[in-house]
């Protein structure tokens, strides 16, 4: 590394290493300097011209923004020019803006408003009549008011660069300049918000959020989102207990300042009219509300009865519960209930990978290491589409550090526009590395990411694949859910425990897997929690007492003999598990009233039945989750305060000593079946948010980037170099 | 054809052809002197013709006066990168109108000029970006590259080097900002026309992002004259550090407006009196904006000046474009500072803030002042405004509109107090207008 470089801020003797800039050397030694257009990661664009500092030896004000340091820079920041040049720019700035703060969704969280009140500028020398351009509303999201504008492209640039959407330029010029869509007068794009939540000013408002509260009136929670598995921090505003708005507020979360459409605006599911606020129980054919000890004593009366008969018994859980919810409801399966029909819709062979790398250490990517790796390869997954953060993340990684992505897959992707790109049918993709091996091996790294085309045997093949090319590899098992892989680690498995471990180290056979308790005959109980699998397959112990934890009535609640409302993940505390296998804490937030999380349905019908589960707290439970299952033993410090802690299921030790001596791994492929959820889907749940269907992209399978053709050719294996980063 | 009559005093050389019969077409050129300077380039060392521009002491002719050899000699050359030559015809400098004759004259010598520069970093590909109003221009322009490819001076192996140069036409689309020379680069590769940010300069990362000779019409146009006749008799014609001659527009109350070839150095009241015939029905001189819209306006008593870059300079004004505005007695001040102001309003393309709402606020102060509804805070408003937006703009945009509107007011501020006098508002209002 080169030599740091000297300079003085402000008097303040300070080392930067060559090639940062003043904005950034003074912000590493706590001197702010104002910007509005400065925006960490995205283009330099000098436009607002708030950060004139004073360097002596030019005879100009200069922008430090755009400035490198140099050896024996002088520069002042909060000299009488300078804070004369950044009060002229405000007034220049407030000609035409509307003052409209008293009605500004902005107002009390606006970067105009707060350089305003530390540079004055307060009163205004401008008397002549203003510019004028009605508000326009550019999609059910996304609203546009050009008065307020500050024009500086941090919308259009976070879009275009940091997502690869462009979906908004600029247009006219001078003083009538505005920010406007791509595509005539309305948006066609990820619908993600980003450029809401970036805007410095109240120019971009929500369409869920405007006119709604101010933010002061609001509680801030941070929490995770609870549709798909990147496990983005979401901070909700919460006003009386209901949520108005989500975003990334204080960019503390793994995905920064990065959500997307679910992750800011699908949280209205929980006002859904259609939530369930009262226990079910059906008598003579028809559902009629009871209290909790009604219900859950009908429960726990059932299960004891059934238990005592030595009845069949099975449990579905959930890709949306908490660890700790799923490691209780295992542990109640296995231990109250005797049985190991248990299992969860698994959409990625997370077992499988686990199994196949069993020995081994380092070799799970975390959530950062795609951010940093020198290259990735994804295999069958429309990342934007399904991974959202992940397909941020690489694509920051290829604009930050040039990284190389290499993408294999059926159809056109996003990836196309920088990465090298192969198509391949699916059941072909070997075909396509084996074409790639000489690039790959040339890598000094690579995670590789992929989802349900790669599973049961395969996955072998794939780390063999991997070894085979002589550098570091890392491997992403991409699943659905918010915690579909906290139900995978939790052991809702018929054949591991927690941690992956055997069954048999609990004296327990293998039980029944999801799709064999639902074509089982003979059963007697069927315990389904926060999942749907009757909405595509049926049941075929038509006798079954099914007892059903939902938000809503879905098609499964709507079969059951009990069906008990349970709170959301955004009204729970707990921990999640995301597709990377980093843990972090769920806060709750919001409250419906009459849920009940399904940690303490899971609790009180342990004590109905008589049952000692110890207290039924998360943090208990998750102390014993950290003590028993392998590679959880994460530090609480990180969880507590908001971190994302990551797991080492694999630390070089054989996964398993079971008595009949092997790790099982379950063959049937078919198992694992991806929900194949778009950016404007979440399976169930996302059904319930009006806000994914009201946009026009909606369902999301058709949008595609338009500037791409879909090139599928039959048995195309060619390597095609779409766009080479520089 | 030109507009004007020549006149004796002019030294013509980059003008010599202008008023031979049917001047465009490559005959004409070629029967006096076309192409000779390109086939003497062949011949030379890129620095030896680097050499020459640097001993002719030619400045860049659209405004800055950047030493074109110097320019020349900031392109990387063996960088792997295709390069580019760039012409700047999108003259649109209020006052400046000598590109347009040298394109509809003899653009040849252009032609030959952004050749000699393709040879000197051994570039391929060229494009004249000429302003959209120039519709007429680009067809001249169109026709003279065909005639130059059919005779063999563009395209494959030019005259029997090896060598390839391709030369296009490209069309601005009408604004002013695109003549700063990073917006014109974003406009010609299909982006919206706004400035970049420097470094990396042009010569380094231009066109596409690769090695750039971007230059006026008139200093590419003059680049075959300096090798033809050697750089040092070229610089003689005008005074040190100030090769040379230029084409003068001279415009507004003077007898005998129109583009004079005159050499550098020319004294700004011999132009006026000798050369544009005195001022029109015996006026008297009021003031002088030397070049073009965006320099600063010289009262009559400053206007005894030699006309080249410094000597202006040192007047605290600029030589900028060529555009020479000669006002009279009469002239309304607050009127021309006004109209001045209205057309950067009007073209500051809006990037950045101080530039995008201070042209406006300025256009929306002086032309309330100007209908009579000054009030008596105004004079120091605008030159404060004016104030707040020099020096600190993303480009020069911004001070071409603030430079002049402080000069006006520090210059006239008499005329701009008789203005109070008249005004209906010149007592504060008690309420805002809004």
């Amino acid at each position: 590394m080169a030599a740091p470089v000297n300079l003085t801020i402000d008097g303040q003797k300070l080392q930067a290493s060559p090639g940062t800039l003043l904005i950034n050397a003074a912000k590493q030694a706590g001197i702010s300097i104002p910007a509005f257009c400065y925006y960490d990661g995205l283009a330099l664009q000098a436009a607002c011209r708030m950060c004139l500092v004073e360097v002596e030896k030019t005879p100009k004000l200069q922008v430090a923004c755009t400035l490198p340091v140099a050896e024996g820079m002088v520069v002042r920041t909060d000299s009488p020019q300078v804070r004369q040049a950044r009060k002229g720019m405000l007034e220049f700035l407030l000609t035409n803006h509307p003052l409209d703060c008293p009605v500004c969704d902005k107002g009390g969280e606006c970067e105009l408003q707060d350089m305003v009140f530390r540079y004055g500028a307060g009163q205004s020398r401008f008397i002549e009549p203003k510019v004028h351009v009605d508000e326009k509303q550019w999609s059910p999201i996304v609203y546009y008011d050009a008065p307020r504008c500050i024009l500086c492209y941090r919308c259009v640039r976070i879009c275009g660069e940091g997502l690869g959407v462009s979906a908004l330029g600029i247009g006219n010029r001078g003083v009538v300049a505005e920010i406007v869509p791509n595509r005539g007068d309305h948006l066609e794009c990820d619908e993600c918000g980003a450029c809401i939540d970036i805007c410095p000013v109240g120019a971009l408002t929500s369409g869920t959020y405007r006119y709604k509260a101010r933010p002061w009136e609001m509680d801030h929670v941070g929490t995770i989102c609870t549709h798909c598995s990147n496990g983005c921090k979401t901070t909700l505003g919460i006003r009386n207990g209901q949520i108005l708005r989500a975003n990334s507020r204080d960019h503390s979360g793994i995905n920064g300042e990065f959500l997307c459409v679910k992750g800011r605006y699908a949280f209205d599911f929980n006002e859904h009219p259609g939530r369930l606020t009262s226990p079910l129980v059906r008598s003579d054919g028809e559902f009629k509300p009871v209290s909790w000890a009604q219900a859950l004593a009908a429960v726990a009366q059932r299960f004891t009865e059934l238990r005592v008969k030595r009845g069949n018994f099975a449990v579905i859980g959930s890709n949306h519960t908490t660890n700790e919810e799923n490691f209780l409801l295992q542990k109640f399966a296995r231990e109250v209930l005797r049985t190991s029909n248990i299992d969860h819709h698994r959409t990625g062979d997370v077992a499988g990978l686990i199994h196949a790398l069993d020995g081994r250490t380092n070799v799970l990517a975390s959530t950062d290491d795609l951010y940093n790796t020198k290259a990735a390869l994804v295999i069958s997954s429309d990342l934007a589409q399904e991974q959202p953060l992940l397909a941020f993340q690489l694509r920051a990684n290829w604009r930050h550090h040039k990284a190389h992505v290499y993408a294999v897959t059926p159809g056109p992707v996003r990836e196309d526009n920088y990465a090298t790109t192969a198509r391949a049918e699916p059941g072909n993709e070997f075909d396509v590395f084996e074409s790639m091996r000489e690039r790959l091996a040339k890598e000094p790294e690579l995670v590789i990411l992929f989802g349900d085309a790669i599973k049961g045997g395969r996955i072998a093949r794939l780390v063999s694949f991997g070894d085979s090319l002589g550098i570091p590899v890392k491997y992403v098992c991409l699943v659905d859910y918010s915690n579909s892989r906290g139900a995978s680690d939790m052991g809702l498995l018929p054949h591991l425990l927690p941690g992956y471990r055997s069954v048999s180290d609990s004296g327990l056979e293998p039980g029944l897997n999801y799709d064999q308790i639902l074509a089982a005959a003979d059963l007697d109980a069927l315990w389904i929690v926060g999942a749907n699998p009757l909405a595509r397959q049926s049941l075929a112990s038509p006798n079954a007492f099914l007892v059903v934890q939902d938000l809503f009535l879905t098609e499964t609640a709507r079969q059951a003999s009990v069906v008990l409302p349970a709170a959301s993940a955004y009204e729970k505390n707990g921990t999640f598990t995301n597709v990377c296998g980093d843990v972090q804490k769920l806060s709750r937030a919001a409250k419906t009233m009459g849920t009940k999380s399904d940690l303490e349905i899971i609790a009180l019908l342990a004590k109905e039945m008589r049952q000692d589960f110890g207290a039924a707290k998360p943090e208990v439970v998750f102390d014993e989750i950290r003590r028993s299952v392998r590679g959880y033993d994460v530090p609480l410090t990180v969880i507590e305060t908001g971190g994302a802690a990551k797991t080492v299921l694999l630390d070089g030790r054989p996964q398993v000593a079971s008595r009949n001596g092997h790790f099982r791994v379950d063959t049937d492929a078919n198992l694992i079946r991806s929900a194949r959820n778009t950016l404007f889907t979440s399976g169930t749940l996302g059904r319930f948010s009006q806000m994914l269907s009201s946009v026009i992209e909606a369902p999301g399978a058709l949008y595609r980037d338009p500037r791409k053709q879909p090139e599928v050719r039959e048995g195309s294996v060619q390597v095609e170099t779409v766009k080479q980063g520089q | 054809m030109r507009y004007n009559v020549p006149s004796p005093l002019e030294t013509r050389i980059i003008s010599q052809r202008f008023d031979l019969p049917n001047s465009a077409s490559i005959d004409t050129y070629l029967a006096n002197d076309g192409y000779v300077a390109l086939r003497k380039a062949i011949g030379m060392a890129p620095e030896a013709i680097i050499d020459e521009l640097r001993a002719s002491s030619l400045r860049g002719r659209g405004g800055a006066g950047f030493p074109t050899g110097m320019k020349w000699s900031f392109v990387p050359r063996n960088t792997g990168r295709p390069s580019y030559i760039i012409c700047n015809s999108d003259e649109s400098e209020p006052c400046t109108c000598k590109d347009r004759l040298l394109m509809e004259n003899d653009p040849q010598q252009l032609i030959e000029g952004m050749l000699i520069a393709g040879w000197t970093i051994q570039s391929s590909k060229g494009y004249i970006f000429i302003r959209g109003e120039y519709r007429y221009q680009i067809e001249i322009m169109e026709r003279a590259i065909a005639e130059a490819y059919e005779r063999g001076y563009l395209g494959k192996n030019v005259l029997g080097t090896g060598w390839d140069f391709d030369l296009y036409t490209h069309s601005g689309a009408g604004a002013y900002e695109c003549g700063e020379e990073t917006a014109l680069l974003e406009s010609l590769e299909g982006k919206r026309g706004v400035p970049r940010l420097k470094p990396p300069f042009p010569a380094v990362a231009g066109a596409f992002q690769s090695p750039t000779i971007l230059n006026n019409t008139e200093t590419l146009s003059t680049v075959p004259v300096i090798i033809r006749m050697g750089g040092a008799d070229y610089a003689a014609l005008g005074t040190p550090k100030n090769g040379g001659t230029r084409l003068m527009c001279v415009s507004g109350h003077v007898n005998k407006p129109g583009v004079y070839e005159l050499p550098l150095g020319f004294p700004l009241m011999r132009l006026i009196n000798d050369v544009c015939g005195g001022m029109r029905n015996r006026k008297k001189l009021k003031a002088v904006i030397p070049g073009g819209s965006s320099a600063p306006v010289l009262k009559a008593e400053e206007c005894d000046i030699p006309l080249d870059f410094d000597s202006i300079a040192k007047a605290k004004s600029m030589a900028g474009s060529g555009g020479i505005l000669v006002l009279d007695e009469d002239t309304d001040m607050v009127a021309v500072a006004l109209r001045t102001i209205k057309f950067y309003a009007h073209e500051s393309c809006g990037w950045c803030i101080p530039c995008r709402e201070g042209t406006t606020w300025l256009k929306k102060v002086l032309t309330r002042f100007h209908d009579g509804g000054g009030r008596s805070s105004d004079i120091d408003l605008i030159a404060e405004l004016a104030n707040n937006m020099l020096g600190r703009t993303f480009c020069a945009l911004g001070d071409a509109a603030a430079m002049p509107t402080a000069a006006f007011v520090a210059k006239f501020r008499d005329e701009f107090e008789a203005y109070l006098k008249r005004s209906s508002a010149a007592v504060e209002p008690e309420l805002a207008v809004v």
